[in-house]
């Protein structure tokens, strides 16, 4: 028997080719324009699926829309790198062919781009949602106060439950997703005391089933509104939708998941602090700032659904406490 | 706390509990059986992904929950063929041939997904309820047993089936033989390459139905790497379960109860804050503490892992 071991070695190559495919994500390169002296290259590292309709979803969305108005001129990007070290690798690939700007879409992603970043100082890298430079010159980071947004949906959500409970569903108590949740809570409660929030956090990113079991998880103790943040999110919305309840989305629009139950989602725009950071290190300045979105300068905004029948004077008070938050007359407590 | 003991949230804890384990139940039967003729298939989370696309995706262009069913059990039935092709005629090293299994559904799922799907879109999945009437008169208790799915009372049932299988069939005997002696088997007659070929094909696709019950019965939708990890713990599961049917469901059903308390605590703000990462990790560090005293009573099968070849 002579083949096994031909066959190990091409079992072994079938596994580099998984390997490849798993770890490189969709490397999805859009390259339309030609490497020139002059072009602006963007490079975009995200940890799970460009049209997640979420987290991810919301930065392909926005360096899209800066590649449709030719503030920039390529854009390669390389999702679904939900294991760090594999988005490392994808990070320092980017750098090491001369992208201009390197997106790294994810608050774990950190510690590689801490080690990578000072072997590139010709190279910009940004990085979030965090508020860490890390000192480096060629650094940027960006944040969303999602409290603000997560607020809002608490306000309109606290007028809409009848049972008076309501379902939260996040992550990991870490970055963009505790912001909502926390801002979610302050926003229901200031709106009616007598809301009980009821918070669980799967503990995963990606475990859509976890969110699936958490929702029903609300629903069997009555809630009869939920909400959730990041990509595991698709779970829940199964669950709110074949119970009849009511969501509320963040980080992308999520109407798509539900048309009869997603009353509202708050919308990351990072269109506008990533051109500010392409008009930074087009003038030569690498990194060293920190961008945060907020409602004043239209990094989020909450999108309704228009197919949801929502109460004028409900949709009114959205946007009161939108305003509110802006002029500072009403704060989340963050 | 108190709240947690009303008689309406330990069913409601239970009944979720129930429902969280089907998956691992199914694609643990599955292994348990795969392991009993000898044969270790690390791959099992990578046949539940494309076994929960295949029902995915079936679901979503043909609107018909039963051919999604059917086209996650063949998906894994197929996986099941190679991975006996891979491991029986070829006798690949079985631990590295499942971590290329794993890596290739893993990577071909979301590759398939993008490609063909690209945003989660809901799909309507398999939630008949054929108890439900009994449930309506019999309070609690009732709601705890008869309120549940069809793919459930299916995961359920199979235990005794794959109990009679194992331990009351000429084929299950035949299973055990290989596993354990696999030239004594082949001295009395017994294809030893075709009964770990059966006991493979049964395994994956059992991985591939676990697959499809986490889309039509939990998920309803798709998103990449959706098992996260459960295909691993099954492989677990079967150890806690010494490989046998009925402590292998034992096992599920405490995996399941675990995570279904730990979610119920946090939504009655029982456990916060940091408690939260800890809680989430019980389940996890229970499997390997009752695994830790397991495998010190109960022996594996002596030829797992072990390739067969009739001149060795």
């Amino acid at each position: 028997m002579k083949y096994p071991r031909v066959f190990n070695l091409l079992l072994a190559l079938l596994g580099v080719f998984a390997l490849a495919i798993a770890g490189c994500g969709n490397d999805d390169d859009d390259s339309s324009t030609t490497q020139t002296g002059t072009s602006f290259r963007v490079a975009v590292v995200a940890p799970s699926a460009s049209n997640d309709l979420a987290f991810t979803q919301s930065i392909v969305d926005a360096v899209r829309k800066l590649e449709a108005s030719n503030h920039i001129d390529e854009v390669s990007i390389t999702d679904g790198t939900f294991v760090v070290e594999d988005a490392g690798a994808a990070i320092r690939g980017y750098a090491e062919e001369g992208y201009d700007l390197v997106v790294a879409h994810g608050s774990q992603y950190g510690g590689p781009l801490q080690e990578i970043a000072p072997d590139f100082p010709e190279t910009s890298f940004i990085w979030g949602t965090a508020v860490d430079t890390f000192g480096l010159p060629n650094v940027y980071s960006y944040s969303v106060r999602s409290d603000l947004g997560g607020y809002v949906n608490g306000v309109v959500a606290a007028q809409l439950t009848e049972s008076n409970i309501i379902g939260v569903i996040g992550p990991v108590e870490v970055g963009d997703a505790k912001l909502y949740v926390d801002g979610f809570e302050a926003g229901a409660q200031a709106q009616n005391p007598d809301v009980d929030v009821k918070i669980v956090y799967t503990g995963s990113f990606s475990d859509v089933a976890a969110a699936a079991e958490a929702a029903q998880s609300h629903i069997s103790l009555g809630a009869d509104v939920l909400t959730g943040s990041a990509q595991m999110v698709v779970g829940a919305t199964g669950v709110a939708q074949e119970n009849g309840v009511l969501w509320f989305g963040t980080q992308a629009n999520q109407t798509p998941l539900g048309e009869d139950i997603v009353v509202a989602s708050q919308v990351y725009r990072w269109e506008g602090i990533l051109a500010d950071a392409v008009d930074r290190v087009k003038a030569g300045e690498l990194g060293g700032e920190t961008f945060i979105m907020t409602f004043a300068g239209g990094g989020i905004d909450i999108q309704f659904n228009d197919n949801f029948d929502l109460p004028q004077e409900v949709r009114g008070s959205a946007q009161a406490t939108i305003d509110g938050l802006i002029d500072g007359s009403i704060t989340t407590g963050q | 706390m108190s709240e947690f003991f009303t008689v309406a949230i330990l069913t409601a804890t239970l009944t979720s509990g129930i429902r969280q384990a089907v998956p691992y139940l199914l694609a643990a039967l599955g292994e348990a059986v795969s392991q009993r003729a000898g044969v270790l298939n690390l791959g099992v989370e990578g046949v539940m992904l494309i076994g929960a696309f295949s029902a995915y995706y079936a679901t979503l262009e043909t609107k018909s929950a039963a051919i999604g069913l059917l086209m996650g059990l063949l998906a894994g039935m197929f996986m099941g063929l190679i991975y006996a092709f891979i491991t029986v005629v070829m006798h690949a090293e079985q631990g590295i041939s499942g971590i290329g299994i794993y890596l290739f559904g893993l990577g071909f799922t979301d590759l398939l997904f993008q490609k063909q799907v690209g945003t989660p879109r809901p799909i309507q999945g398999l939630k008949t309820k054929p108890m439900n009437w009994l449930a309506e008169d019999t309070g609690r208790v009732g709601e705890l047993l008869f309120s549940h799915t069809i793919l459930t009372y299916v995961a359920f049932l199979l235990v005794p089936a794959v109990y009679w299988l194992v331990t009351r069939t000429t084929f299950g005997l035949n299973v055990r033989a290989v596993g354990e002696n696999p030239h004594a088997a082949d001295t009395l007659g017994v294809s030893v390459n075709g009964v770990r070929a059966a006991a493979i094909v049964f395994g994956n696709t059992m991985a591939g139905l676990a697959g499809a019950v986490l889309v039509l019965d939990i998920v309803q939708n798709f998103q990449q790497n959706l098992t996260a990890g459960r295909g691993f713990i099954a492989i677990a599961l079967v150890y806690f379960g010494a490989w046998r049917p009925l402590r292998v469901m034992a096992g599920a059903l405490l995996f399941g109860i675990v995570s279904s308390t730990v979610l119920t605590l946090q939504a009655l703000d029982v456990i916060s804050g940091s408690v939260t990462s800890i809680a989430n990790m019980a389940p996890a560090v229970l499997t390997v503490i009752v695994l830790v005293v397991v495998s010190r009573r109960i022996g594996q099968p002596a030829a797992l892992t072990k390739p067969f070849t009739r001149d060795a």
